[in-house]
């Protein structure tokens, strides 16, 4: 507060002190940004210009403020303000020129002034163009890239100088790029086209597109060979890209099943209740999130461990107060779960609310990695990858190298030797559904990340789950992981001509047909613990 | 909330106690409004704020004397979000507490399921959802949007305003996005949109996987032409399929979104910063700058009791809706079904947005339609709209066989569904559009 106040102070002493300048001039921004509000939308882009070389301390502000739809004028006053917060029926608003906070307004009093797409578009050409000269060469390189496609007669001869002085090649290229889109299209410049060969980016791609459609042969034919080298490379982009997709959908789907995969793969109980378990993973994340308000990443961090806890508690009280009286009754079981799983959907919808919870998305969650114009892979899926494969090793490392996962192997295989040789089954068989439970919580915990925190989260998630246990062989944790990784794979490469409702389909068929052949699956049970 | 009911009671008593008349007419049998909303099941989410609107609507003009100087009373069943039930529910408002007019429904099937009863016992039904259109029903009013008053607008918006040549028409699986997309190929195909510039896409209920989809609709808009999505995708599937463009990088001003079936209630739930500019096509929004609407927002917030409480769309029809019938009884000066019918043709109210609405002879009314910009904070601004209110077309121009109906509820024509090019009125005519689909 107090230091805006003193860059305020500043900013007034600047424009005050010098004897040059004129009131007219101290004026100038004022009359701007009501020109600004009366403007035509064919005049916005002079007006934005005009304000953007104003060389105004605030013009940046003032722009942002526009691009977000916060700057209004107040009805009686005509004064232009910045809105602040702009939620509930007050909103808080400070002077656009001085930037001082004036406090609550009626929503009432306050005229918008209108943005519209075609206008924040002309927006970020503008301010790409302040950005070019920035000291900050990240800023620098999205400056350049916003620029594709956005230079215009105006500012082509400021851009072409601009690539002198750039000490960075890439934006260099770049920018030459960002120019030759302009020739090609506008001046129709068939020199150029060769600058396009070798660019993934989409604009570079519809530049050439439209050069192929031309009249103008001299135009056409290079076009025509340039755009053919970068089919090639999209063609192998896209290819990589499926495959990502693919390995992505089928860590969720591995992800949802592996709990799945010890509860009835190892210890054979038909849990009908495991989405909901899925499903109380996600809300631990989202309570978490209510908890450290304005930590997103934090909270998230800390819900791995809470969301297992969580269900892995639940999953005990599930355990010990139903299937322990049930034990080698499958249909019951299945009912009894079936049953659990609409009581915990209730609890839910009656205690938090039927409505979907707002999980928010941590930044460095956010985005993609760029590999290049053409590939880029989502980050939140990516790390929902790699999360998968750390639990899934995880849960390798307890099942084959602890003691427990020695007593679970036992216990599952021959129950009364086992009983004899001093294990106790029945701990073992808690700890062992408590285990399932809490990674069905991790899983949770990660697909809050990707799709709706709500009631009926799990139900979207348990056919598939008892799919990809099936398919992969029951009691194989390795099965688990190569089915729900191949499942994703053959959806996402069935989706793009067969539509996402048939190749769902076609997998369920698939997949019928598969266990028709092997009833046991990919990775059937070998040896005694198969007859057990 | 309570203290607010109180004082409204203390108000309608005093106004009655005021005049000797009024007390003489409250001591008359209440006037039933039957309200036939979910309030439990899948559809709750949506419907329960349209029993609220109803209720609230329903106190305030109890405060302002009744009508006809008779209280009315709401008579509040639970469909439970099961079709089936909706008509069985219909029948009990209509056979056994004897309503006078129903204000309900969401989904089209729990209409069609609704219809036969309602025309069977002679009720008034209002419905206040957009939908597909296609239907006239001498005893349903259809205060929501018709296809022409909200996706031929909208598509008109993206072609002259954004200069979009390229269409990505995506839908979830089910009646009204189909029937919309039929609509807008057709019409889009009448303008002149090549059929390689046409991308049509179907997702199942509550798809979360869009990866690919989002990489398709990427590809496809650059080709050269700007690119645009018409999006009837159903309820909560939007928020994977939004963030994932935006983890994809795709922003408004590349390819933007527009779509039908997203409105305050449903942006309430997410965090709306990834898709700020992605547009929406409606008669109302929350945001709409006129005093009657803050005046409606201050009322809802109060009626509510809570700060945060959204209005919207089908909201705002309910509102015109029970307006009209007001109006219509006053006007007929009786509730019976036939003169209410009759007098309400024609009928003018304010609407929401500082206009007016009309109700037309086919039971649709006039409406602006209403472009609006997502913004940070869950609210839509209105970016374009009509110059003029548009009036509801129940029968599509741009489908075969529907394009000859017309549908007149005045006398001597009386039809729901008649052909002027045979020049008959019939449920042929209706069937020979349903065939055609």
């Amino acid at each position: 507060m107090s230091i805006s106040r003193w860059l305020t102070f500043l900013l007034i002493a600047l424009l005050t002190v010098p004897g040059m300048t004129s009131a007219q001039e101290e004026r100038a921004p004022e009359a701007l940004l009501e020109q600004l509000a009366e403007a035509s939308p064919r005049d916005t882009e002079t007006v934005i210009k005009a304000i953007a070389t104003s060389g105004h301390e605030r013009a940046r502000n003032w722009l942002d403020a526009y691009g977000n739809n916060r700057l209004s004028q107040v009805k009686d006053t005509g004064q232009i303000v910045i809105v602040l917060n702009n939620r509930g029926r007050d909103w808080e608003v400070a002077d656009a020129i001085t930037g001082e906070n004036l406090g609550e307004t009626s929503r009432r009093d306050l005229d918008r002034i209108a943005v519209n797409n075609a206008i924040r578009r002309q927006l970020e050409g503008v301010m790409a163009m302040m950005n070019l000269y920035a000291n900050d060469l990240e800023v620098r390189e999205a400056a350049a890239l916003d620029l594709m496609g956005k230079v215009d007669d105006a500012v082509v001869e400021d851009v072409t100088a601009r690539i002198e002085e750039e000490p960075d090649a890439d934006i260099r290229s770049r920018l030459e790029q960002a120019v030759a889109i302009y020739q090609v299209e506008e001046q129709g410049s068939a020199e150029v086209i060769n600058v396009l060969a070798g660019s993934l980016h989409p604009r570079a791609r519809a530049a050439l597109n439209n050069a192929v459609a031309s009249e103008d042969p001299a135009l056409r034919a290079p076009a025509e060979k340039a755009l053919g080298s970068i089919e090639q490379k999209l063609k192998m982009n896209k290819a990589a890209e499926t495959l990502y997709f693919g390995l992505s959908l089928g860590s969720v789907l591995v992800l949802a099943a592996i709990g799945l995969a010890i509860t009835f793969g190892v210890m054979g109980v038909i849990n009908m209740a495991h989405g909901e378990l899925i499903m109380l993973g996600a809300y631990t994340t989202w309570g978490m999130q209510q908890l450290l308000p304005g930590q997103p990443g934090l909270a998230l961090i800390l819900s791995i461990p809470a969301g297992f806890l969580v269900a892995a508690l639940a999953g005990i009280a599930i355990e010990r107060s139903v299937i322990q009286f049930l034990k080698g009754r499958p249909l019951e079981t299945l009912l009894a779960t079936f049953g659990i799983s609409l009581i915990l959907q209730q609890l839910v919808r009656t205690v938090i609310s039927p409505q979907n919870r707002t999980v928010v998305s941590p930044e460095w969650m956010s985005g993609s990695l760029v590999i290049n114009d053409a590939l880029s892979l989502t980050l939140n899926r990516m790390y929902v990858l790699g999360f998968a494969l750390v639990v899934f090793a995880t849960l390798m490392l307890i099942m084959r190298r602890t003691r427990l996962g020695l007593e679970v192997r036992a216990v599952t295989q021959n129950r009364a030797m086992a009983r004899s040789m001093g294990i106790r089954a029945t701990r073992v068989d808690i700890m062992t559904f408590a285990l399932g439970s809490g990674v069905a919580g991790l899983a949770g915990v990660a697909l809050s990340q990707l799709t709706n925190v709500g009631p009926n989260l799990g139900q979207n998630y348990i056919i598939d789950s008892f799919m990809v246990v099936v398919f992969g062989g029951v009691g194989n944790l390795w099965g688990t992981l190569v089915a729900g990784l191949t499942l994703g794979t053959i959806n996402q490469l069935l989706e793009p001509w067969a539509g996402a409702v048939l190749a769902k389909i076609i997998v369920l068929v698939f997949i019928i047909l598969f266990i028709q052949k092997r009833p046991k699956g990919l990775f059937p049970q070998k040896g005694r613990a198969a007859e057990a | 909330m309570t203290t607010f009911k109180k004082r409204l009671a203390s108000v309608a008593l005093t106004t009655a106690l005021g005049t000797g008349m009024n007390l003489a007419h409250a001591q008359e049998d209440p006037i039933k409004v039957g309200i036939l909303h979910s309030l439990s099941g899948t559809m709750a989410i949506s419907e329960t704020v349209l029993k609220d609107t109803v209720e609230m609507l329903i106190e305030q003009q109890n405060a302002e004397g009744g009508l006809l100087g008779r209280e009315l009373e709401a008579v509040v069943v639970d469909p439970a979000s099961n079709w089936p039930l909706f008509a069985e529910k219909a029948r009990e408002l209509l056979a056994q507490e004897e309503v006078d007019v129903i204000f309900g429904n969401w989904t089209s099937v729990s209409r069609k399921s609704v219809l036969p009863v309602v025309e069977e016992l002679n009720g008034l039904l209002f419905y206040p959802v957009q939908y597909e259109g296609e239907e006239s029903s001498e005893n349903v009013f259809y205060t929501g949007a018709a296809p022409n008053q909200q996706a031929i607008p909208a598509v008109d918006y993206l072609k002259n305003e954004l200069g979009v040549e390229r269409w990505v028409l995506a839908g979830t699986d089910y009646v009204y996005p189909r029937t919309t997309n039929k609509i807008l190929e057709t019409y889009l195909k009448d303008q002149g949109v090549a059929a390689e510039d046409l991308m049509i896409n179907y997702t199942p209920f509550g798809h979360s996987d869009w990866q690919n989809i989002v990489s398709d609709i990427k590809s496809f808009g650059s080709a050269g032409k700007k690119t645009a999505v018409v999006s009837t995708i159903n309820g909560d599937a939007n928020v994977p399929f939004y963030r994932e463009l935006g983890n994809q990088g795709i922003s408004a001003t590349d390819i933007p979104v527009v779509a039908f079936s997203v409105g305050e209630q449903e942006l309430s739930g997410i965090d709306t910063g990834p898709l700020v500019g992605h547009l929406a096509a409606w008669n109302y929004f929350m945001s709409v700058d006129s005093d009657v609407n803050y005046d409606f927002i201050d009322q809802w917030i109060e009626y509510t009791g809570d700060e945060e409480a959204v209005t919207n769309d089908p909201m705002e029809a309910h509102y015109i809706g029970f307006n009209m019938w007001v109006e219509a009884v006053q006007k007929a000066e009786t509730t019976e079904v036939g003169a209410v019918k009759d007098a309400i043709i024609g009928v003018t109210v304010p609407n929401l947005t500082g206009g007016y609405a009309t109700m037309m002879p086919n039971h649709h009314i006039t409406k602006p339609v209403l472009i609006g910009e997502i913004q940070d904070n869950g609210q839509f601004t209105t970016v374009w709209q009509t110059p003029s209110t548009v009036a509801g077309d129940a029968w599509s121009d741009y489908l075969p066989g529907s394009r000859d109906l017309i549908a007149d509820w005045r006398a001597p024509m009386r039809c729901g569904n008649y052909n002027v090019t045979v020049g008959k009125c019939g449920a042929s005519a209706g069937e020979q559009a349903a065939a055609a689909e």
